[in-house]
Protein backbone atom coordinates (compact mmCIF):
# COMPACT_ATOMS: atom_id res chain seq x y z
CA UNK A 1 0.00 0.00 0.00
CA UNK A 2 1.38 3.41 -0.92
CA UNK A 3 0.87 6.04 1.75
CA UNK A 4 0.93 9.78 1.15
CA UNK A 5 4.30 11.38 2.05
CA UNK A 6 2.93 13.25 5.07
CA UNK A 7 1.68 10.07 6.71
CA UNK A 8 4.94 8.32 5.86
CA UNK A 9 6.97 11.06 7.48
CA UNK A 10 4.74 10.86 10.53
CA UNK A 11 5.14 7.11 10.73
CA UNK A 12 8.88 7.44 10.46
CA UNK A 13 8.88 9.97 13.26
CA UNK A 14 6.76 7.72 15.47
CA UNK A 15 8.96 4.74 14.71
CA UNK A 16 11.95 6.78 15.77
CA UNK A 17 10.29 7.49 19.08
CA UNK A 18 9.70 3.89 20.00
CA UNK A 19 12.24 2.48 22.39
CA UNK A 20 13.72 5.91 23.07
CA UNK A 21 13.82 8.07 26.15
CA UNK A 22 14.56 11.76 26.66
CA UNK A 23 18.19 12.58 27.30
CA UNK A 24 18.55 13.35 31.02
CA UNK A 25 21.17 16.02 30.31
CA UNK A 26 18.85 17.92 27.97
CA UNK A 27 15.80 17.37 30.17
CA UNK A 28 17.54 18.93 33.16
CA UNK A 29 19.93 21.30 31.42
CA UNK A 30 17.70 23.00 28.87
CA UNK A 31 15.84 25.20 31.41
CA UNK A 32 19.13 26.45 32.85
CA UNK A 33 20.56 27.04 29.40
CA UNK A 34 17.47 28.94 28.25
CA UNK A 35 17.66 31.29 31.23
CA UNK A 36 21.36 31.95 30.68
CA UNK A 37 20.68 32.64 27.01
CA UNK A 38 17.91 35.03 28.05
CA UNK A 39 20.38 36.95 30.22
CA UNK A 40 22.86 37.19 27.36
CA UNK A 41 20.23 38.06 24.76
CA UNK A 42 19.01 41.21 26.47
CA UNK A 43 22.52 42.69 26.21
CA UNK A 44 23.28 42.04 22.54
CA UNK A 45 19.96 42.79 20.86
CA UNK A 46 20.21 46.57 21.03
CA UNK A 47 22.79 49.14 22.02
CA UNK A 48 20.47 51.18 24.16
CA UNK A 49 20.83 54.70 25.46
CA UNK A 50 17.92 54.16 27.84
CA UNK A 51 16.71 51.08 29.74
CA UNK A 52 14.21 49.66 27.25
CA UNK A 53 15.00 45.96 27.10
CA UNK A 54 12.93 43.70 29.36
CA UNK A 55 15.12 41.64 31.69
CA UNK A 56 14.74 38.49 29.59
CA UNK A 57 16.79 36.28 31.90
CA UNK A 58 14.59 37.09 34.88
CA UNK A 59 11.38 36.70 32.88
CA UNK A 60 12.49 33.28 31.63
CA UNK A 61 13.36 32.31 35.18
CA UNK A 62 9.89 33.37 36.35
CA UNK A 63 8.23 31.53 33.47
CA UNK A 64 10.02 28.28 34.26
CA UNK A 65 9.13 28.52 37.92
CA UNK A 66 5.49 29.23 37.12
CA UNK A 67 5.12 26.69 34.33
CA UNK A 68 7.04 23.86 35.98
CA UNK A 69 7.24 24.59 39.70
CA UNK A 70 9.83 22.33 41.22
CA UNK A 71 11.78 21.68 38.05
CA UNK A 72 14.34 24.30 38.98
CA UNK A 73 15.40 24.01 42.62
CA UNK A 74 14.51 26.94 44.82
CA UNK A 75 18.19 27.87 45.13
CA UNK A 76 18.53 28.15 41.32
CA UNK A 77 18.63 31.95 41.69
CA UNK A 78 22.15 31.69 43.10
CA UNK A 79 24.00 30.25 40.08
CA UNK A 80 21.69 31.78 37.49
CA UNK A 81 21.81 35.18 39.15
CA UNK A 82 25.60 35.01 39.15
CA UNK A 83 25.58 34.55 35.37
CA UNK A 84 23.05 37.34 34.93
CA UNK A 85 25.19 39.67 37.04
CA UNK A 86 28.11 39.11 34.70
CA UNK A 87 26.12 40.55 31.82
CA UNK A 88 23.46 42.89 33.16
CA UNK A 89 25.65 45.84 34.17
CA UNK A 90 24.07 45.94 37.60
CA UNK A 91 26.27 45.95 40.71
CA UNK A 92 27.52 42.39 41.13
CA UNK A 93 25.26 40.33 43.39
CA UNK A 94 22.03 42.19 42.71
CA UNK A 95 20.56 39.41 40.57
CA UNK A 96 21.71 36.70 43.01
CA UNK A 97 19.83 38.45 45.78
CA UNK A 98 16.73 39.43 43.83
CA UNK A 99 16.29 36.13 41.96
CA UNK A 100 16.60 34.12 45.19
CA UNK A 101 14.08 36.34 46.93
CA UNK A 102 11.77 36.16 43.90
CA UNK A 103 11.84 32.35 43.87
CA UNK A 104 10.88 32.20 47.54
CA UNK A 105 8.20 34.88 47.10
CA UNK A 106 6.73 33.01 44.14
CA UNK A 107 6.54 29.84 46.21
CA UNK A 108 4.71 31.68 48.99
CA UNK A 109 2.25 33.23 46.51
CA UNK A 110 1.55 29.86 44.92
CA UNK A 111 0.74 28.45 48.30
CA UNK A 112 -1.77 31.22 48.99
CA UNK A 113 -3.48 31.16 45.57
CA UNK A 114 -4.33 27.53 44.92
CA UNK A 115 -6.46 27.99 41.81
CA UNK A 116 -4.55 29.50 38.99
CA UNK A 117 -5.09 30.26 35.34
CA UNK A 118 -2.90 32.13 32.94
CA UNK A 119 -4.29 35.57 33.69
CA UNK A 120 -3.47 35.34 37.39
CA UNK A 121 -0.01 34.00 36.58
CA UNK A 122 0.53 36.94 34.28
CA UNK A 123 -0.68 39.33 36.96
CA UNK A 124 1.72 37.84 39.50
CA UNK A 125 4.59 37.87 37.00
CA UNK A 126 3.82 41.47 36.03
CA UNK A 127 3.92 42.55 39.66
CA UNK A 128 7.17 40.67 40.23
CA UNK A 129 8.81 42.02 37.07
CA UNK A 130 7.86 45.60 37.96
CA UNK A 131 9.14 45.13 41.49
CA UNK A 132 12.32 43.55 40.16
CA UNK A 133 13.04 46.41 37.75
CA UNK A 134 12.45 49.06 40.41
CA UNK A 135 14.56 47.10 42.91
CA UNK A 136 17.38 46.86 40.35
CA UNK A 137 17.27 50.64 39.97
CA UNK A 138 17.29 51.08 43.75
CA UNK A 139 20.36 48.85 44.06
CA UNK A 140 22.16 50.64 41.22
CA UNK A 141 21.35 53.97 42.83
CA UNK A 142 22.57 52.69 46.18
CA UNK A 143 25.86 51.97 44.44
CA UNK A 144 26.45 55.57 43.40
CA UNK A 145 24.17 56.06 40.40
CA UNK A 146 21.28 58.55 40.55
CA UNK A 147 18.77 57.54 37.92
CA UNK A 148 15.18 58.79 38.30
CA UNK A 149 12.49 56.10 38.61
CA UNK A 150 10.30 57.49 35.82
CA UNK A 151 12.58 56.38 33.01
CA UNK A 152 11.73 52.78 33.89
CA UNK A 153 8.11 53.04 32.75
CA UNK A 154 8.71 51.90 29.13
CA UNK A 155 10.81 48.99 30.34
CA UNK A 156 8.17 47.84 32.82
CA UNK A 157 5.44 48.02 30.19
CA UNK A 158 7.60 46.12 27.70
CA UNK A 159 8.34 43.45 30.29
CA UNK A 160 4.66 42.94 31.10
CA UNK A 161 3.72 42.72 27.44
CA UNK A 162 6.53 40.38 26.50
CA UNK A 163 5.86 37.94 29.34
CA UNK A 164 3.18 35.82 27.55
CA UNK A 165 5.61 35.44 24.66
CA UNK A 166 8.33 34.27 27.02
CA UNK A 167 5.87 31.78 28.54
CA UNK A 168 5.05 30.44 25.07
CA UNK A 169 8.73 30.04 24.31
CA UNK A 170 9.35 28.32 27.63
CA UNK A 171 6.44 25.95 26.95
CA UNK A 172 7.98 25.14 23.58
CA UNK A 173 11.37 24.49 25.15
CA UNK A 174 9.61 22.36 27.76
CA UNK A 175 8.26 20.14 24.98
CA UNK A 176 11.64 19.96 23.24
CA UNK A 177 13.23 19.08 26.56
CA UNK A 178 11.35 15.78 26.71
CA UNK A 179 11.75 14.68 23.08
CA UNK A 180 12.90 11.04 23.25
CA UNK A 181 16.22 10.83 21.46
CA UNK A 182 18.33 8.44 23.52
CA UNK A 183 17.94 4.75 22.71
CA UNK A 184 16.86 2.64 25.66
CA UNK A 185 18.30 -0.74 26.50
CA UNK B 1 -5.43 21.45 39.49
CA UNK B 2 -5.22 22.98 42.91
CA UNK B 3 -2.22 21.88 44.90
CA UNK B 4 -3.00 20.13 48.20
CA UNK B 5 -3.52 22.49 51.12
CA UNK B 6 -0.88 20.68 53.08
CA UNK B 7 2.42 21.13 51.31
CA UNK B 8 4.26 18.53 53.38
CA UNK B 9 5.63 15.98 50.94
CA UNK B 10 4.05 12.96 52.63
CA UNK B 11 5.52 11.04 55.53
CA UNK B 12 8.86 10.41 53.88
CA UNK B 13 11.45 11.89 56.18
CA UNK B 14 13.86 12.12 53.26
CA UNK B 15 11.43 14.14 51.12
CA UNK B 16 10.69 16.46 54.03
CA UNK B 17 14.38 17.04 54.61
CA UNK B 18 15.12 17.74 50.95
CA UNK B 19 12.24 20.24 50.80
CA UNK B 20 13.49 21.93 53.96
CA UNK B 21 17.08 22.09 52.79
CA UNK B 22 15.90 23.42 49.44
CA UNK B 23 14.32 26.41 51.18
CA UNK B 24 17.37 26.78 53.37
CA UNK B 25 19.56 26.90 50.27
CA UNK B 26 17.21 29.48 48.74
CA UNK B 27 17.54 31.76 51.76
CA UNK B 28 21.28 31.14 51.77
CA UNK B 29 21.39 32.17 48.11
CA UNK B 30 19.71 35.46 48.97
CA UNK B 31 22.20 36.04 51.78
CA UNK B 32 25.16 35.26 49.50
CA UNK B 33 23.68 37.71 46.98
CA UNK B 34 23.45 40.41 49.63
CA UNK B 35 27.05 39.74 50.68
CA UNK B 36 28.27 39.95 47.07
CA UNK B 37 26.31 43.15 46.64
CA UNK B 38 27.88 44.79 49.68
CA UNK B 39 31.29 43.70 48.44
CA UNK B 40 30.72 45.11 44.98
CA UNK B 41 29.30 48.38 46.29
CA UNK B 42 32.30 48.80 48.59
CA UNK B 43 34.75 47.90 45.85
CA UNK B 44 33.22 48.39 42.38
CA UNK B 45 36.30 47.07 40.55
CA UNK B 46 36.30 43.75 42.36
CA UNK B 47 34.21 41.86 39.83
CA UNK B 48 34.86 43.90 36.69
CA UNK B 49 37.51 41.45 35.53
CA UNK B 50 35.02 38.60 35.59
CA UNK B 51 32.42 40.77 33.89
CA UNK B 52 34.62 41.78 30.97
CA UNK B 53 35.83 38.19 30.61
CA UNK B 54 32.22 37.03 30.46
CA UNK B 55 31.26 39.58 27.82
CA UNK B 56 33.84 37.98 25.58
CA UNK B 57 31.56 34.96 25.42
CA UNK B 58 28.78 36.97 23.77
CA UNK B 59 31.24 38.73 21.46
CA UNK B 60 30.33 36.71 18.31
CA UNK B 61 26.62 37.20 18.95
CA UNK B 62 27.17 40.92 19.43
CA UNK B 63 29.15 41.17 16.21
CA UNK B 64 26.40 39.31 14.35
CA UNK B 65 23.61 41.50 15.71
CA UNK B 66 25.63 44.63 14.97
CA UNK B 67 25.12 43.93 11.28
CA UNK B 68 21.40 43.40 11.69
CA UNK B 69 21.03 46.50 13.83
CA UNK B 70 22.57 48.56 11.05
CA UNK B 71 20.36 46.98 8.37
CA UNK B 72 17.20 47.57 10.39
CA UNK B 73 18.09 51.16 10.98
CA UNK B 74 18.83 51.91 7.34
CA UNK B 75 15.47 50.46 6.24
CA UNK B 76 13.71 52.86 8.59
CA UNK B 77 15.79 55.80 7.46
CA UNK B 78 15.05 55.03 3.79
CA UNK B 79 11.31 55.12 4.46
CA UNK B 80 11.69 58.30 6.47
CA UNK B 81 13.78 59.80 3.69
CA UNK B 82 10.99 59.29 1.14
CA UNK B 83 8.43 60.90 3.41
CA UNK B 84 10.34 64.10 4.04
CA UNK B 85 12.41 64.32 0.86
CA UNK B 86 11.19 67.64 -0.49
CA UNK B 87 11.37 69.86 2.55
CA UNK B 88 14.62 68.29 3.67
CA UNK B 89 16.25 68.86 0.27
CA UNK B 90 15.41 72.50 0.48
CA UNK B 91 16.76 72.83 3.99
CA UNK B 92 19.94 70.90 3.22
CA UNK B 93 20.68 73.14 0.24
CA UNK B 94 20.44 76.24 2.37
CA UNK B 95 22.59 74.70 5.09
CA UNK B 96 25.15 73.56 2.52
CA UNK B 97 25.60 77.08 1.19
CA UNK B 98 26.11 78.34 4.72
CA UNK B 99 28.44 75.49 5.62
CA UNK B 100 30.63 76.09 2.53
CA UNK B 101 31.46 79.60 3.57
CA UNK B 102 32.05 78.52 7.13
CA UNK B 103 34.31 75.72 5.95
CA UNK B 104 36.46 78.14 4.00
CA UNK B 105 36.64 80.35 7.04
CA UNK B 106 37.61 77.47 9.32
CA UNK B 107 40.27 76.28 6.89
CA UNK B 108 41.81 79.70 7.00
CA UNK B 109 41.68 79.69 10.79
CA UNK B 110 43.22 76.24 10.94
CA UNK B 111 46.04 77.25 8.63
CA UNK B 112 46.72 80.29 10.73
CA UNK B 113 46.55 78.19 13.86
CA UNK B 114 49.15 75.81 12.47
CA UNK B 115 51.39 78.68 11.46
CA UNK B 116 51.14 80.32 14.88
CA UNK B 117 51.81 77.05 16.65
CA UNK B 118 54.88 76.50 14.53
CA UNK B 119 55.96 80.00 15.40
CA UNK B 120 55.61 79.22 19.11
CA UNK B 121 57.28 75.85 18.74
CA UNK B 122 54.33 73.84 19.98
CA UNK B 123 54.46 70.23 18.94
CA UNK B 124 51.04 68.90 18.01
CA UNK B 125 50.30 66.12 20.48
CA UNK B 126 49.03 63.16 18.50
CA UNK B 127 45.41 62.14 18.60
CA UNK B 128 46.00 59.03 16.59
CA UNK B 129 43.23 56.59 17.45
CA UNK B 130 44.29 53.65 19.59
CA UNK B 131 41.71 51.34 18.11
CA UNK B 132 38.51 51.24 16.11
CA UNK B 133 35.83 48.78 17.15
CA UNK B 134 32.17 47.95 17.02
CA UNK B 135 29.97 48.23 20.08
CA UNK B 136 28.95 44.64 20.70
CA UNK B 137 26.65 44.70 23.69
CA UNK B 138 25.08 47.12 26.13
CA UNK B 139 23.34 46.99 29.49
CA UNK B 140 19.97 47.48 27.80
CA UNK B 141 17.99 45.95 30.66
CA UNK B 142 19.66 47.88 33.46
CA UNK B 143 19.32 51.46 34.59
CA UNK B 144 23.10 51.85 34.26
CA UNK B 145 24.49 52.68 30.84
CA UNK B 146 27.39 50.49 29.83
CA UNK B 147 28.49 49.14 26.49
CA UNK B 148 31.27 46.80 25.52
CA UNK B 149 33.72 46.62 22.65
CA UNK B 150 35.61 43.56 21.52
CA UNK B 151 39.06 45.05 22.09
CA UNK B 152 41.07 45.14 25.27
CA UNK B 153 44.52 45.51 26.75
CA UNK B 154 45.99 43.27 24.04
CA UNK B 155 44.98 45.91 21.51
CA UNK B 156 46.37 48.82 23.49
CA UNK B 157 43.11 49.87 25.15
CA UNK B 158 43.59 51.17 28.70
CA UNK B 159 41.27 52.25 31.50
CA UNK B 160 40.06 55.83 31.18
CA UNK B 161 40.58 56.25 27.45
CA UNK B 162 37.88 58.38 25.78
CA UNK B 163 35.68 56.68 23.22
CA UNK B 164 34.07 58.62 20.41
CA UNK B 165 32.36 58.06 17.11
CA UNK B 166 32.60 60.29 14.08
CA UNK B 167 29.55 62.17 15.39
CA UNK B 168 30.79 62.90 18.88
CA UNK B 169 31.72 61.58 22.26
CA UNK B 170 30.37 58.16 23.29
CA UNK B 171 31.97 57.54 26.66
CA UNK B 172 35.16 56.30 28.19
CA UNK B 173 36.74 52.96 28.98
CA UNK B 174 35.71 51.91 32.47
CA UNK B 175 37.55 48.62 32.56
CA UNK B 176 39.81 47.18 29.90
CA UNK B 177 39.93 43.42 29.99
CA UNK B 178 42.32 41.25 28.02
CA UNK B 179 40.17 41.04 24.92
CA UNK B 180 37.13 43.18 25.62
CA UNK B 181 36.44 46.40 27.47
CA UNK B 182 33.51 47.96 29.21
CA UNK B 183 32.59 51.53 28.33
CA UNK B 184 30.81 53.97 30.61
CA UNK B 185 28.52 55.84 28.22
CA UNK B 186 28.10 59.58 28.69
CA UNK B 187 24.36 59.05 29.24
CA UNK B 188 25.03 57.13 32.47
CA UNK B 189 24.20 59.09 35.60
CA UNK B 190 27.73 58.59 36.89
CA UNK B 191 29.32 60.16 33.83
CA UNK B 192 30.25 63.81 34.15
CA UNK B 193 31.77 65.52 31.11
CA UNK B 194 33.13 69.07 31.28
CA UNK B 195 31.74 70.91 28.27
CA UNK B 196 31.64 74.37 26.77
CA UNK B 197 29.45 75.96 24.14
CA UNK B 198 30.99 75.48 20.72
CA UNK B 199 30.91 79.13 19.65
CA UNK B 200 32.04 80.74 22.91
CA UNK B 201 33.33 79.68 26.28
CA UNK B 202 30.22 79.16 28.40
CA UNK B 203 31.46 76.33 30.62
CA UNK B 204 29.24 73.63 32.08
CA UNK B 205 29.08 70.03 33.13
CA UNK B 206 27.08 67.47 31.17
CA UNK B 207 25.73 64.72 33.38
CA UNK B 208 23.87 61.72 32.00
CA UNK B 209 20.29 61.08 33.00
CA UNK B 210 20.15 57.44 32.03
CA UNK B 211 17.55 57.95 29.30
CA UNK B 212 19.66 59.18 26.40
CA UNK B 213 19.60 62.84 27.41
CA UNK B 214 22.10 64.91 29.33
CA UNK B 215 21.60 67.41 32.10
CA UNK B 216 23.67 70.52 31.46
CA UNK B 217 24.74 72.30 34.64
CA UNK B 218 26.30 75.71 34.20
CA UNK B 219 29.39 76.49 36.21
CA UNK B 220 28.67 80.21 36.44
CA UNK B 221 25.24 80.64 37.92
CA UNK B 222 23.26 83.69 36.96
CA UNK B 223 21.45 84.49 33.77
CA UNK B 224 21.16 81.35 31.72
CA UNK B 225 22.96 82.14 28.45
CA UNK B 226 22.07 78.85 26.75
CA UNK B 227 19.61 78.70 23.89
CA UNK B 228 17.82 75.91 22.16
CA UNK B 229 20.02 74.40 19.46
CA UNK B 230 23.34 75.33 21.06
CA UNK B 231 26.02 72.74 20.37
CA UNK B 232 28.22 71.72 23.29
CA UNK B 233 31.72 70.33 22.89
CA UNK B 234 34.18 68.93 25.40
CA UNK B 235 36.17 71.64 27.10
CA UNK B 236 39.12 69.47 28.04
CA UNK B 237 38.97 70.53 31.68
CA UNK B 238 40.06 67.79 34.02
CA UNK B 239 42.12 66.17 31.33
CA UNK B 240 39.96 63.16 30.61
CA UNK B 241 38.70 64.21 27.22
CA UNK B 242 40.55 66.36 24.75
CA UNK B 243 38.95 69.61 23.70
CA UNK B 244 36.53 70.07 20.88
CA UNK B 245 34.75 66.74 20.64
CA UNK B 246 31.02 67.36 19.98
CA UNK B 247 28.86 66.17 22.89
CA UNK B 248 25.24 67.28 22.71
CA UNK B 249 22.76 69.81 21.42
CA UNK B 250 20.53 71.76 23.79
CA UNK B 251 16.85 70.84 23.49
CA UNK B 252 15.22 72.43 26.50
CA UNK B 253 16.15 75.09 29.03
CA UNK B 254 15.83 74.46 32.75
CA UNK B 255 16.33 76.62 35.81
CA UNK B 256 20.03 75.89 36.31
CA UNK B 257 21.04 74.95 32.80
CA UNK B 258 19.43 72.87 30.14
CA UNK B 259 18.66 69.39 29.02
CA UNK B 260 20.45 68.26 25.90
CA UNK B 261 20.20 65.47 23.41
CA UNK B 262 23.40 63.52 22.86
CA UNK B 263 24.84 63.91 19.36
CA UNK B 264 26.39 60.49 19.03
CA UNK B 265 23.57 58.21 20.05
CA UNK B 266 25.22 54.86 20.82
CA UNK B 267 22.22 53.09 19.30
CA UNK B 268 22.99 54.72 15.96
CA UNK B 269 26.74 54.21 16.15
CA UNK B 270 28.43 51.55 14.07
CA UNK B 271 32.07 52.00 14.86
CA UNK B 272 33.64 53.79 17.77
CA UNK B 273 37.15 55.17 18.03
CA UNK B 274 39.22 54.70 21.18
CA UNK B 275 41.49 57.68 21.66
CA UNK B 276 44.58 58.00 23.84
CA UNK B 277 44.10 59.68 27.20
CA UNK B 278 44.34 63.43 26.78
CA UNK B 279 47.28 64.79 28.69
CA UNK B 280 46.29 68.41 28.85
CA UNK B 281 46.10 68.33 32.64
CA UNK B 282 49.35 68.15 34.54
CA UNK B 283 48.31 65.32 36.82
CA UNK B 284 48.48 62.54 34.27
CA UNK B 285 51.39 63.86 32.22
CA UNK B 286 54.12 61.26 32.48
CA UNK B 287 57.17 63.34 31.58
CA UNK B 288 57.84 66.88 32.77
CA UNK B 289 59.88 68.11 29.78
CA UNK B 290 56.96 67.26 27.52
CA UNK B 291 54.62 69.49 29.47
CA UNK B 292 55.40 72.55 27.37
CA UNK B 293 54.24 70.68 24.32
CA UNK B 294 50.95 69.71 25.87
CA UNK B 295 49.13 73.01 25.71
CA UNK B 296 45.39 72.74 25.36
CA UNK B 297 44.58 72.88 21.72
CA UNK B 298 42.81 75.98 20.58
CA UNK B 299 40.90 74.82 17.55
CA UNK B 300 38.91 77.96 17.10
CA UNK B 301 37.14 76.91 13.96
CA UNK B 302 37.05 73.17 14.58
CA UNK B 303 33.79 73.05 16.51
CA UNK B 304 30.72 72.28 14.42
CA UNK B 305 28.62 75.18 13.24
CA UNK B 306 25.56 75.57 15.48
Amino acid sequence: MILPPRIRARNRMLRQRINRAPSPIIAVGLPWLSIILGSMLSTVLVIASAPIMPPLGFLTFLAWRQLRPGLLPIWAGLPLGLVDDLYSGQPFGSAVLLWSVAAIALDVIEERVPWRYFFTEWLVAAAMAATYIVACLAIANLASASTPVLILVPQIIASILVYPLVCRLVALIDQLRLVPIVEVG
Amino acid sequence: MAPPANRRPGYSRRAQYSSFFGYLAGVLGALIGAALLILSIRNPDFFSGAQTAATQAVEPAGAATAGTRKAGRSVLSVIEGYLFAGSRYDKINRELAKARSELAESQAVRAENRRLKKLLGIVESGHEPVAVARLTSSSAASSRRFATIGLGRNDGVRDGMPVRSNLGIVGRILHAGAGSSRILLVTDTQSLVPVRRARDDVAAFAQGRGDGTLQIRLIDLGVNPLKKGDVLVTSGAGGLYRTGIPVAVVTELTADGASARILSDPAATDYVIVEPISRTSGSSAPAVPQASGEQPRADDGAGPAP
